[in-house]
């Protein structure tokens, strides 16, 4: 049997978060009826011209700045020319010769724990095209132009990935970084993350690249994963029975799960690129590069080393905690309100994120604001803690009830449900004399050197409490009182 | 570059490209015209552009970048009476197989 | 005193002040002629005669108040090709037959605040692609001079319908001499604006970076009335000049004393008809007279303007008319079988023969392993074009030279021989090329046709090239003679 070295790339389209789109004044919100958002010009009526977005390119410097690439002083957009029915001009704008992006790199981490470079050969600035869809007009395709003209930064990746793991790894990465950067809305049900892999294999050890095929538009990391996994599988199965792969575009079907030829684009393709000329080029300067530099928010590895740093967390606690933007902001406001950071990284990662899991919810910007427990709520909650006033035990019951919606203030909640520690010595000794007194035999055999008995005690004074108590105070109180 | 001699292949590989149904005579009539006008363009092959940047656009000015803001209300009414085949607000056309 | 119909705007914004005649009235002579005459010469694709009567009744009005935009109640006509909110706009093809646009075009919102009266649509070679007008879906359109001849292309049916007195002034488009061509083959004032100074937003695209529309009127001055109104910037249009607009009118009074006219000596070459050299040499003397500096300038890249030309627009054209695929509006063929099958047949059947033959033509010269060679080589000869252009006009002012190489040929007379056709726009092609302003006016006349004397300009000297050809206009009659309709 020959080892085979796969070889992969990644084409990965992400939806810009803008209002408008590329070169019109359509919104490009999701979800509208058919056609409503298609103006003259995304419909490619006769007599329309284009003008650019600068929300656009003040995201493609943003991304490009994130990974280290050289952001084009000057820019160009070209003309892609075919025909196809979600393509309304038949053409597409988009970047080919001087793309605003050129090159850069991003770290990934593996599995187990290995950091592998992956080179970006590109991402340049285009349009999406339209919707088609197959289904109930009595056997004809419906067409829908709201997305046509959507802005779209396509991050073109080196052939640097080595399988599917490092391939997804990539675009989670990928994807972590535009969300970050406030690029894109990451919000990949929506297809606002579209991935398209080049996938080609070798013996190992050799230096040639197979001929490669292209699957396009996978749209979520589980298929992406499984779509390279089949792909590489009927790859080799192809070379080993001594057939040929053919180049061409496939298409990943989830439902089949499998990859298949695509029919329609089976003829080569011949695109005609020229520069588009209804636009001008454009230039910028360093000036505003500058300018976009400083507004870009703190990327991913900066703020875990902040919160190494700043907050005395361990990596993998900052590297949860900074997972989205809108999670470490959740969680600065909670160590700030709440005057301690480790309880705070504490919290928010096994109480917050353990109840959002078992609600099937992410840690996103929509899911973070949606949610009944405010951040300073949550700090307020940990203030209490840390001032004595509630127990650690009881503040699960508080987080419960904010969780639920139940209270939206812990202090009122904590009064009104009369759940305030007891710390008063006078309150709780006699509670402990009765505990003592009525365990006559536990006592003795404390006295007698049993001292880890000293929990039984405690707990048994904590429940006559209802868990009010302090359990510090009450494990002095019972030391005292027993050894009196 | 040779000149070129515009063959029947060729046209039908451009036609394709173009989206055109050129066939039976017109094959030959369209070789003899391209032929022609590809002679006539071909003038400017003995021209020496070396080190000539190529020049897509008469105005030297910089693209000028508007606004994020949306500024289209949906006009899909008015532009779809004038469509060929709609229903439900889609464009319709013969079905299409990916 | 000239009939009604031959008055300038300038004359008729004088009567109508004075009001020795309404709006209406105006209008409706022009209608009544159009209906009478347009049969015969078919300048016209679609009248709007009640919307004008209507349009020139409120005009009528609001020149009564007192306060009214500055060509309040002038009947003019749009080349079809310049869209017009619910009217057909049909570009002179069976594809867009059914086309009734949505939207104005920027220059039609901006003559519609000058006041203008839409008087109708004119003929025109399908997508302003040829020099003849006979390649209109709407039949061929007859030069008012004489009726064997063609009135020029691709604004005939506008030069056509100005000749013949069926309005006052009209719009025209030109992407390698589409305004100036027809104007010179017609007997009228054609300015073609620098590439930018009036908006493309909703003009129908031929060839994106050579299109530019202009004025086409009896005068200098009457293209100034038009010009003022048309040009500026237009924020949809990202290739239009963000330069302010001068006063035309008042530039074009100024003298030419002094002014350096340079004399192109590639556009007299061998192929010119004598009688257009000696009416052109003639107009020059004219000038010096009053005046110009004459002297003589080479452009040395000329004969390669027509090659590169043949290569960019039909480039260009290839992929700007893509759109028309029966989808979304226009023509679609009935009962395709497939999105190929629609695709195919509704371009066949929409486009005429010299569109698909250009279309094949820029596909071609796009397409992968022919790109470098063609396209690519194209636009550099355009810079050189350009650059030759430059370094005259370090010399000069303006470069003088004939419109034409001949006064209008009879129908029919090139329509088989299609290098023939583009030969006509050789004086005329180069300035598309370079973006620049150039203007042809009446200069002469051979066997009863009219001659026409192109002048080119600086980038954005269109107020100069109209001071010069006003001058010329106050020393000669050429601009006043007209065709005789019989009538």
């Amino acid at each position: 049997m020959q080892d085979w070295e796969i070889v992969i790339g990644l084409e990965i389209h992400t939806q810009l978060k803008t209002k408008s789109k590329i070169f019109s004044g359509a919104s490009t919100d999701f979800g509208a009826a058919p056609n409503t958002q298609a103006c003259a010009i995304d419909l490619g009526f006769p007599g329309v011209l284009p003008t650019v977005n600068t929300r656009v390119y003040e995201k493609a410097v943003a991304f490009g700045l994130a990974i280290g690439a050289t952001i084009n002083l000057t820019s160009v957009f070209d003309r892609k020319n075919y025909f196809y029915p979600d393509s309304p001009k038949g053409y597409q704008i988009t970047q080919l010769e001087t793309p605003i992006v050129v090159g850069g790199s991003v770290d990934i981490i593996l599995k187990d724990g290995s950091v592998k470079t992956i080179q970006v050969t590109r991402a340049h600035l285009e349009e999406d095209a339209g919707k088609s869809m197959h289904e109930d007009y009595h056997g004809k395709t419906g067409i829908d132009l709201n997305r046509a003209g959507t802005p779209l930064l396509e991050i073109v990746s080196e052939p640097d990935m080595r399988s599917a793991e490092e391939a997804v790894a990539y675009a989670r990465y990928i994807h972590q970084l535009v969300t970050y950067l406030g690029v894109s809305d990451g919000d990949m049900s929506q297809g606002s993350l579209r991935c398209d892999a080049n996938v080609s294999i070798r013996p190992m050890g050799t230096e040639a690249m197979g001929t490669r095929t292209e699957t396009k538009n996978v749209n979520s990391f589980r298929f992406l994963e499984r779509a390279i996994n089949h792909e590489v599988e009927r790859q080799i199965a192809v070379l080993e029975s001594g057939g040929r792969i053919r180049q061409e575009t496939r298409l990943y079907d989830s439902d089949k799960d499998e990859t298949r030829p695509m029919r329609s684009k089976e003829t080569a393709t011949d695109y005609r690129y020229f520069p588009e000329p209804d636009l001008l080029p454009i230039h910028i300067t360093q000036d505003y590069i500058e300018t976009v530099r400083q507004q870009m928010p703190e990327l991913p590895e900066a703020k875990i080393q902040r919160f190494v740093r700043d907050y005395d967390l361990n990596e993998a606690d900052a590297e949860v905690l900074a997972s989205t933007v809108a999670l470490a902001d959740y969680f600065e406001t909670v160590a700030r309100v709440g005057g301690d950071a480790k309880l705070a990284a504490n919290w928010v990662r096994v109480e917050l994120l353990g109840q959002m899991n078992r609600d099937s919810l992410t840690p996103s910007a929509e899911s973070l604001s949606a949610i009944s427990l405010s951040a300073n709520a949550l700090g307020m909650l940990l203030a209490r803690i840390k001032d004595g006033t509630i127990s650690g035990k009881i503040a699960k019951t508080v987080f419960a009830a904010l969780w639920h919606g139940e209270a939206t203030d812990p202090d009122t909640y904590i009064a009104t449900q009369g759940l305030t520690q007891v710390s008063n010595s006078n309150e709780l000794i006699p509670i402990v004399d009765s505990v003592i007194e009525n365990n006559p035999q536990q006592a003795a055999q404390y006295r007698e050197g049993k001292t880890k008995l000293i929990g039984f005690f405690v707990g048994q004074v904590m429940r006559q409490t209802a868990g009010k108590a302090n359990p510090q105070q009450v494990s002095d109180l019972v030391q005292q009182r027993l050894l009196d | 570059m040779p000149p070129i001699t515009v063959t029947q292949d060729l046209v039908l590989a451009v036609a394709e490209l173009s989206q055109l149904n050129i066939d039976g005579a017109d094959i030959d009539d369209y070789a003899v015209d391209m032929t022609k006008v590809l002679a006539l363009v071909e003038q400017m092959h003995g021209v020496d552009t070396s080190g000539i940047a190529p020049m897509s656009n008469p105005t030297d000015a910089s693209q000028q970048l508007r606004a994020d803001e949306v500024t289209e209300t949906d006009q899909r009414e008015r532009f779809q009476a004038i469509a060929p085949e709609t229903d439900g607000g889609f464009y319709l056309v013969p079905r299409v197989v990916e | 005193m000239s009939e009604l119909h031959d008055k300038t705007i300038s004359q008729l914004l004088l009567d109508l002040d004075n009001k020795a005649f309404s709006s209406v009235e105006l209008t409706g002579h022009y209608l009544d002629r159009i209906e009478r005459l347009d049969p015969a010469i078919n300048s016209y694709i679609t009248v709007l005669r009640e919307p004008a009567l209507a349009r020139a009744a409120a005009m009528d009005v609001a020149r009564q108040k007192g306060i009214h935009p500055p060509l309040a109640g002038i009947p003019i006509a749009h080349k079809d090709i310049i869209c017009t909110q619910g009217v057909r706009t049909s570009a002179g093809s069976r594809m867009l037959d059914n086309f009734i646009a949505p939207y104005n075009a920027t220059l039609v919102e901006q003559l519609n605040d000058a006041g203008v009266v839409t008087l109708g649509k004119t003929n025109m070679d399908e997508f302003a692609m040829g020099s003849s007008n006979e390649n209109s879906y709407y039949g061929p359109v007859r030069n008012p001079w004489r009726a064997d001849r063609v009135p020029g292309g691709s604004s005939g049916g506008s030069a056509a319908s100005l000749a013949a007195g069926l309005c006052a002034a009209t719009t025209g488009t030109d992407t390698g001499g589409s305004i100036r061509q027809p104007a010179a083959f017609c007997g009228i004032t054609g300015l073609k604006p620098t590439y930018g100074r009036v908006s493309r937003w909703g003009v129908i695209a031929y060839a994106s970076s050579l299109d530019q529309a202009g004025p086409m009127a009896r005068t200098a001055e009457d293209a100034a009335h038009l010009l003022q109104a048309m040009a500026g910037f237009d924020h949809r249009d990202s290739t239009s000049i963000n330069q302010p607009v001068p006063d035309y009118l008042a530039q074009i009074n100024g003298s030419i004393k002094g002014l350096k006219i340079g004399i192109c000596t590639e556009y007299f070459d061998e192929g010119l008809d004598d009688d257009i050299r000696t009416a052109v040499m003639a107009a020059a003397k004219t000038l010096e007279s009053m005046g110009a500096i004459l002297s003589e300038v080479s452009l040395p890249n000329t004969q390669h303007a027509i090659p590169a030309y043949y290569v960019i627009a039909p480039a260009e054209c290839s992929s700007n008319l893509a759109r028309y695929d029966g989808v979304r509006f226009g023509y679609r063929c009935a009962d395709p079988e497939s999105i190929e099958d629609l695709y195919k047949r509704s371009r066949s059947e929409g486009f005429g023969r010299e569109v698909k033959s250009r279309i094949m033509v820029g596909t071609f010269a796009l397409s992968a392993g022919y790109y470098e060679a063609y396209y690519r080589k194209a636009q550099q000869i355009r810079r050189l074009i350009s650059a030759d252009f430059s370094q005259v006009f370090d010399q000069v002012d303006y470069i003088l030279g004939p419109t034409t190489p001949s006064t209008a040929f009879k129908l029919g007379e090139k329509v088989d021989d299609q290098v023939a056709m583009y030969l006509q726009d050789i004086y005329t092609i180069a300035v598309n090329l370079a973006g620049l302003p150039a203007i042809s006016i009446p200069a002469g006349q051979s066997q009863g046709l009219p001659i026409g004397l192109q002048l080119i300009g600086r980038h954005l000297d269109e107020g100069g090239l109209l001071k010069v050809a006003h001058n010329f206009q106050q020393a000669s009659d050429w601009h006043a003679q007209r065709p005789n309709d019989g009538q």
